[in-house]
């Protein structure tokens, strides 16, 4: 279990690579970019935890407006903070390889956008999703009102049993009808 | 539902642990489900070993995740689409290398005493030197290549290698390698197969994109689908926000009206590449795209077409250059050799126009303020143009220079740096959104139907219909390139009988036109069944939907009923309750009421008793003492 060791042990990087949607070559990668993100303490204990904030230093996530639900969805810390180990960040990038089918893709993007975790998404999860879109700052935000018109239009396009919200499958509905999600949900280090 | 890589760890090793192990064999299962089992194990092992090997044929990988980053999705289309020319280009090098070019440079013709020297000047106008090479169709003979010679001491034809044993009765029997009807079979199954890759992936990106047209999730797709993962730096990112923003702010009450949306559905079923161009130039609201697809591409195409049809047909008018053949008119070499100096201008102004073009604009951009300190932006639209436009030179010229597709390959692998560099140091980032498998799947079919078959078109017609010069080239003397493979096939018929029902088949039914009649017949009806398949499809879809929706209604319906029952029937237990307190306390008191009766009649019985028992006595007494 010494996934923090300096160097990867073979049977392990097979394991790995049969277990996720990564080569061998992009594991080693990850492996390494991980390490250098660790302290030398942590480096020699054994499943150590990255913290949030250390992980949000890498170049991919940096300007990312999802970066922080990213880390709480593939974290599987009991605190709930966001950290993540070698094995949640190897999910992360699987998740966001290549290779991955586009359900694995829809799933995990869909507990991206649900920022209260109940597993639906309903008003306020869009509100917040278009805050991200659309930038950082007030004044690159929309308007109450175009927001409102906006996440009603939303709904009526894409909430098929009008309960007010949008459940996986819906959500995976709306994704199927459009090719180019499988390429820009992607992250590659 | 998707578990974690730890979860999945455990899973595994108790898969493959003993005891599993020993369960299955408690199990019984018979041996061939063993053998299959470890079958499939070691196959998947193989493949998990190989898959490190693969990635590393992905050509230009690390580069294009670069440029991605910056720039997004769309720059990224543009190269991938430079990619896959370069595949198409590489099979077709192939082909011709293994089956035309390889042989007749192991068997090279007779030395010309007229050849030329070689002064640099050739690799731009391909004259001269290059016109006795492998480079273009005059070098190519009508020999037939024998695996062994005649028994007699002088060999019967030039080129003839003394090494080769001599013929007995085996041997003789094979066909010897025709140069003729090589060359004729390998463009011809080259065009074919090229042809099947195109159709086969334009249908699989129409068959991505097509239900894009039916546009009512429009404003989910995009608020959804629309981010860009890949685009790491800030710069990036931001203009990424801004560009959603303006689409949100524009489409918010966008619907497609509805004369457009009968015209859209009326004509996809049959003319599925119109619409898709209309739609997308309509409404994408990219006039400059526009601009750019009609004007460069009827330019261009137009140019190419007028001077193959003039160099194809009158070709007795050409001018005699002293360097060509004057007295054979080897007119064919003149055509591979306009083709290619057409290839290589289209080369040179491309690298003028990126550094014209993008970097000078850079630097004034940089020094001057009147181009409000703006870096140019890379247009893709016009680079994928040029490449269609070089694209088609190249087939159009393989029948005439069959190495053009080497050429063709050099030029996109340096094509593809130069684009890079001036990408990265030049350009910005595009602020007019893109969508990139649309866009691909229009490249592709611009690729198909304009260029591709325009190209075979002018090939066939050149195979089919003109007369071959007769100085030069496999297909001297012959009256039409056509004629190489029917001779072919009858020597083929003549040294092995039992393939006679091969022309038989193909006199009786390729060259009947009825036969070819019924054929596209039925591939109409089979494109006319699958269309109505689709429509019904659509139909049923819409159906659910609304059942959904309805079934939605209902169990909010029945939820609301079984909460009022609910509620209701609360209430009436609490009267109920009420009652049978009041009830109760009833019961209580006349229980009590009852007790009290109770005592008084068992009073008074017993006081009645008492005085008829005294009265008995009285009168017992009285009698006595009378």
């Amino acid at each position: 279990m010494g996934t923090t060791a300096s160097q990867l042990g073979k049977d392990l990087l097979s394991e790995y690579q049969e277990l996720t949607f990564l080569t061998k070559q992009e594991i080693l990668l990850a492996h390494k970019r991980f390490t250098e993100l660790l302290t030398k303490d942590e480096r020699d204990g054994a499943n150590s935890r990255l913290p949030m904030d250390r992980i949000l230093t890498l170049p991919e996530l940096k300007s990312n407006p999802f970066r922080e639900r990213i880390c709480h969805v593939f974290s599987t810390s009991p605190q709930k903070d966001g950290s993540l180990t070698f094995e949640d960040f190897l999910d992360l990038l699987s998740a966001f390889s290549d290779s991955a089918t586009l359900e694995i893709k829809s799933h995990y993007a869909f507990r991206i956008f649900d920022f209260d975790d109940d597993g639906t998404l309903d008003g306020s999860d869009l509100e917040k999703l278009v805050n991200c879109l659309t930038g950082e700052t007030d004044e690159t935000r929309l308007s109450p009102e175009e927001m409102r018109q906006l996440i009603s239009n939303i709904l009526e396009e894409s909430d098929i049993d009008k309960d007010g919200t949008v459940n996986l499958s819906e959500f995976q509905h709306v994704i199927s009808r459009s090719p180019d999600f499988v390429s820009s949900f992607k992250i590659v280090l | 539902m998707p578990i974690s890589l730890a979860d999945k760890k455990e899973l595994r090793r108790l898969a493959f642990s003993d005891v599993a192990e020993n369960s299955l064999l408690n199990r019984n299962i018979p041996c061939y489900r063993h053998l299959s089992a470890y079958i499939s194990r070691t196959w998947r092992h193989c493949l998990f070993s190989c898959l490190p090997a693969l990635t590393y044929f992905r050509l230009w990988h690390l580069s294009m995740k670069t440029m991605s980053a910056r720039f997004g999705t769309g720059v990224l289309s543009y190269f991938l689409f430079l990619r896959t020319l370069l595949l198409f280009n590489l099979l077709l090098f192939v082909i011709n290398g293994l089956f035309v070019v390889f042989p007749q440079a192991v068997h090279p013709p007779p030395h010309d005493p007229q050849v030329s020297t070689f002064t640099g000047l050739e690799l731009l106008t391909g004259m001269g030197y290059f016109s006795q090479t492998l480079m273009f169709y005059g070098y190519y003979t009508n020999n037939a290549f024998k695996t062994c010679r005649a028994a007699g001491p002088n060999p019967s034809y030039s080129g003839a290698s003394t090494e080769l044993p001599v013929c007995n009765a085996v041997t003789s029997q094979t066909v010897p390698y025709n140069i003729s009807a090589a060359y004729f079979f390998t463009i011809a199954i080259a065009f074919f197969t090229i042809c099947i890759i195109l159709v086969y992936s334009m249908s699989n990106s129409f068959g991505k994109n097509l239900h894009v047209m039916n546009s009512n999730v429009n404003l989910a797709v995009k608020v959804f689908c629309s981010w860009d993962f890949k685009v790491t730096k800030t710069m990036s990112v931001r203009l990424q926000s801004e560009n959603i923003r303006t689409q949100l702010k524009v489409r918010r009450s966008f619907k497609l009206p509805l004369n457009q949306k009968v015209m859209v559905y009326r004509s996809q079923t049959f003319f599925y590449l119109l619409p898709e161009m209309y739609h997308v130039i309509k409404t994408r609201s990219k006039q400059e795209l526009r601009c750019n697809f009609t004007t460069l591409f009827t330019t261009n195409y137009v140019t190419v077409f007028l001077l193959t049809s003039k160099i194809t047909i009158n070709k007795s008018t050409l001018p005699c250059h002293d360097m060509c053949f004057c007295s054979s008119q080897c007119w064919e070499n003149f055509v591979g050799q306009e083709l290619y100096r057409l290839l290589l201008m289209d080369f040179i102004f491309t690298v003028l126009y990126s550094f014209l073009g993008e970097f000078l604009w850079r630097l004034a951009a940089l020094h001057q303020k009147y181009i409000r300190n703006r870096k140019p932006m890379f247009d893709i639209a016009r680079n994928v143009l040029e490449l269609i436009y070089g694209q088609t030179l190249t087939w159009l010229g393989v029948l005439f220079a069959p190495l053009l597709p080497a050429v063709q390959i050099i030029k996109l692998f340096v094509l593809f740096y130069m684009k890079k560099a001036s990408l990265m140091l030049n350009c910005q980032a595009s602020r007019k959104p893109w969508r990139a498998s649309q866009m691909t799947t229009l490249f592709i079919s611009l690729l198909c139907f304009p260029s591709f078959i325009g190209a075979s078109v002018s090939v066939t017609y050149t195979i089919w219909t003109i007369k071959p010069s007769s100085g030069c080239g496999p297909f001297r003397n012959l009256t039409t390139m056509f004629q190489s493979g029917k001779l072919w096939a009858q020597d083929v018929e003549d040294t092995y009988p039992a393939l006679g029902w091969l022309s038989w088949a193909y006199t009786h039914l390729v060259e009947k036109p009825l036969f070819l009649f019924l054929a596209s017949g039925v591939f109409l009806i089979v494109i006319y069944i699958h269309a109505q398949v689709v429509d019904g499809q659509r139909k049923i879809i819409k159906l659910l939907e609304k059942q959904i929706e309805n079934e939605g209604k209902d169990k909010r319906f029945l939820i609301g009923k079984l909460h009022d029952i609910h509620s209701s029937a609360e209430t009436s237990h609490l009267s109920q309750q009420s009652t049978i307190n009041q009830k109760e306390s009833l019961l209580h008191k006349s229980s009590s009421i009852f007790t009290f009766f109770q005592f008084v009649t068992e009073l008074i019985s017993s006081i009645s008793t008492c005085w008829i028992f005294i009265s008995i006595k009285k009168t017992c007494h009285q009698e006595l003492y009378q």
